[in-house]
């Protein structure tokens, strides 16, 4: 009950005027960076950074956050109106939204996908609540070997859940390590990789590689497709919400799962992306009309949407509770709470009650505002996408270059940002995986402090990290995820050969 | 960047660049090792030395580039994808070439001017737009800009001739 008194605290601390002109204003902004190519959420609240640097805190990390909730939201509308999908994680949107919109029924599936994103989001935002304060208050117990070990897991389970060739995520993790490395050295103040440039002593900014990476990466991405858009129109109407509102109570179960699936994902840091091919597959596999998934199906919008939502939605629970973001964004956002001075982690709960409350219940308000936004504005967001792109394309490296810049007045960071973009293009279609590069360049210093630490504490035997029950069962279950690829492979092998035998078994009977 | 694959079109495979870019990424590893060291990469009185934990970082760089490089040089005969086509190629350099142009132009006259002439010319030479539209968005944007960062924000973004020419 201390966790709803907390809460009502915080609707007082969110609910001023002016932090909920901010909300909308956020999930407008962040529904036009979904839209657009090029811009996404973790670059978008990049560039939007700096604008919050005069606001309170928890203004700002209320807008900051409606701006990722409206670009949570605005990737469906490009996925079902365009069959582009805005963001990656509507990329199994496009499955069944797209047709759904070639046989007119964009409205129908526009309102599928933004209610079941808001129930997503409602679900995590619950778990949040009432897990938030428990893991806080448990990791206040956390001393370094306990923080490293977290980090470990963290980094361990994008091999562990990621696809592709794991030594291209290790590679692309090391590489943001390397550059998190790069500059002063905290603790001897010796210089660290700068090769005698002074340009380097600060180090790689990660706002900087965002842009670039996510920003002008994904335009010259999109270049390439000579990209010509040719979208259907919508327009919702009040009968077509309710008539959707009132079907979508039958796939209930598919909504259960798919939340499960998005918090699950979501915490340890899969992210939205993967939680939402999970939730669609998943969804198909046990839906009754699985067969005629891809054809428009609305249970095929509600899934992936679902799962996308509460993921997005719950990889701010780490980031708050222990300093450690499941997403890139969430990233950004961990970026932002530290240049206003707070430290993410534990001690947020009890330091920063007023700024934490206030940010979960703007969670709350944010998501209904963010639906109402979506549901009346529709036809303005699919006109913004009618822009050519010979228009969009200069106007969004504009943007970005402004955005670079602006983080430490810096002209070397354009130009770092340049740099990144080709590297982000290159790795992109490589498939080297950007999220775990970015995470690890914003977690370097940490994970690099805690394990400096937990190697003092024992004067170099990394027995520590099995010290006790805690730190020892974390840090297996990282090694765990680490070898994952492996012990998989291994599984698959058994079972075949197991699947083999019954096979053979069968033929004889 | 071009590879000479006697296809229709002049294309480069993903697996060379993938060969290219382990190779690249395991020279950046080698960087860093090779710093790490220089600054002492174990132990002394005051516990780990500067580059004990970046050694470690570089040499995972390394190991798995290697891993990748060895991977795709076993598949370089037999992988045909592709990576981008010369005509894809062309357009990605059609955006990137500017850009660049635009970020020397920011560097050398301040940020407003160096946008509106981009986005500007770039509408009217590679979207073909008229003169007029091409400068009417331009320049809103520009001025949207200025009003935004100078005005509003009083975030000061960088200024040449121009901007000092009407008071800022």
């Amino acid at each position: 009950m201390e966790e709803l008194n907390a809460l009502l605290h915080g609707f007082t601390v969110a609910l001023t005027p002016f932090n909920l002109g901010l909300m909308f204003v956020g999930i407008i902004l962040g529904v036009i960076i979904g839209v657009l190519p090029g811009l996404g959420g973790a670059n978008g609240v990049a560039i939007l950074l700096p604008l919050t640097f005069t606001m309170p805190p928890s203004s700002a990390i209320i807008m900051l956050s409606c701006i990722y909730w409206g670009a949570l939201f605005g990737g469906a509308i490009t996925s079902v109106l365009f069959n582009i999908p805005g963001e990656p994680w509507s990329v199994a949107t496009t499955f069944d939204g797209y047709p759904m919109a070639q046989q007119g029924r964009a409205g129908e599936a526009l309102t599928g996908a933004f209610t079941s994103s808001f129930v997503g989001a409602l679900v995590a935002v619950l778990v949040f609540t009432f897990l938030a304060p428990l893991i806080a208050n448990f990791a206040l117990q956390f001393g370094p070997p306990e923080f490293f070990s977290v980090y470990l897991l963290t980094f361990c389970s994008f091999v562990g859940t990621g696809k592709g060739n794991p030594f291209k995520i290790i590679a692309s993790m090391m590489l943001g390590f390397a550059m998190a490395g790069v500059g002063i050295d905290i603790v001897t103040g010796q210089l660290r990789l700068t090769f005698g440039f002074t340009e380097l002593l600060s180090g790689f900014h990660f706002l900087v590689a965002v842009i670039g990476l996510f920003g002008i990466g994904e335009i010259l991405l999109s270049m390439e497709e000579g990209l010509s858009f040719s979208g259907h129109s919508a327009r919702i109407n009040p009968r077509i919400v309710f008539q959707t509102w009132a079907r979508l109570p039958h796939y209930w179960a598919t909504s259960i799962r798919s939340c499960v699936i998005g918090c699950w994902m979501g915490i340890i840091p899969g992210g939205a992306t993967p939680a939402s091919f999970m939730s669609y597959g998943v969804a198909r596999k046990m839906s009754r009309d699985g067969d005629r998934f891809g054809t428009g199906q609305l249970e095929g919008v509600v899934a992936p949407e679902t799962a996308a939502h509460a993921a997005g939605t719950s990889a701010l629970l780490p980031m708050i509770t222990l300093g450690i973001p499941g997403s890139p964004t969430a990233a950004v956002l961990l970026g932002g709470l530290m240049i206003w001075g707070l430290q993410p982690g534990p001690l947020l709960f009890v330091e920063q009650k007023d700024f934490v409350w206030g940010l979960i219940a703007s969670m709350y308000l944010g998501n209904i505002a963010g639906l109402i936004v979506v549901l009346t504005t529709v036809p303005l967001f699919a006109a913004i996408l009618r822009v050519p792109f010979p228009i969009i394309a200069p106007v969004i490296v504009v943007i970005c270059a402004i955005g670079a810049y602006t983080v430490k007045n810096n002209m070397l960071d354009v130009w770092m940002m340049v740099v990144f973009g080709v590297v982000g293009y290159t790795f992109k279609k490589l498939e080297y995986p950007l999220a775990p590069m970015v995470l690890a360049l914003v977690l370097g210093d940490a994970a690099e402090s805690s394990f400096r630490q937990s190697m003092l504490i024992s004067q170099g035997s990394l027995s520590v990290f099995w010290a006790n029950w805690l730190v020892g069962s974390l840090t297996t279950l990282a090694l765990v995820l680490l070898f994952w690829p492996v012990i998989s492979r291994l599984l698959a092998r058994l079972r075949a050969s197991g699947r083999g035998e019954v096979i053979r078994q069968r033929a004889v009977d | 960047m071009q590879n000479d694959s006697e296809s229709a079109q002049r294309a480069v495979r993903v697996i060379t660049m993938d060969v290219i870019v382990a190779a690249l990424i395991f020279a950046l590893g080698a960087l860093v090792v090779y710093d790490s060291n220089r600054l002492g990469s174990s132990w002394d009185e005051n516990g780990p030395q500067a580059g004990y934990f970046p050694f470690y970082t570089g040499l995972l760089v390394c190991i798995s580039s290697a891993v990748v490089f060895v991977q795709g040089v076993l598949k370089l005969k037999s992988d045909v994808k592709v990576f981008v086509r010369q005509d894809q190629f062309r357009q990605v350099l059609v955006i990137l070439l500017p850009s660049a142009a635009y970020v020397l132009g920011v560097q050398l006259i301040g940020i407003y001017v160096p946008s509106a002439a981009f986005i500007g010319l770039f509408m009217k030479i590679a979207g073909k737009y008229s003169w007029l539209r091409s400068a009417a968005v331009s320049v809103s944007v520009s001025v949207i800009a200025f009003l935004m960062f100078e005005v509003w924000f009083k975030i000061p973004l960088p200024k040449g001739p121009f901007e000092h020419l009407i008071g800022y």
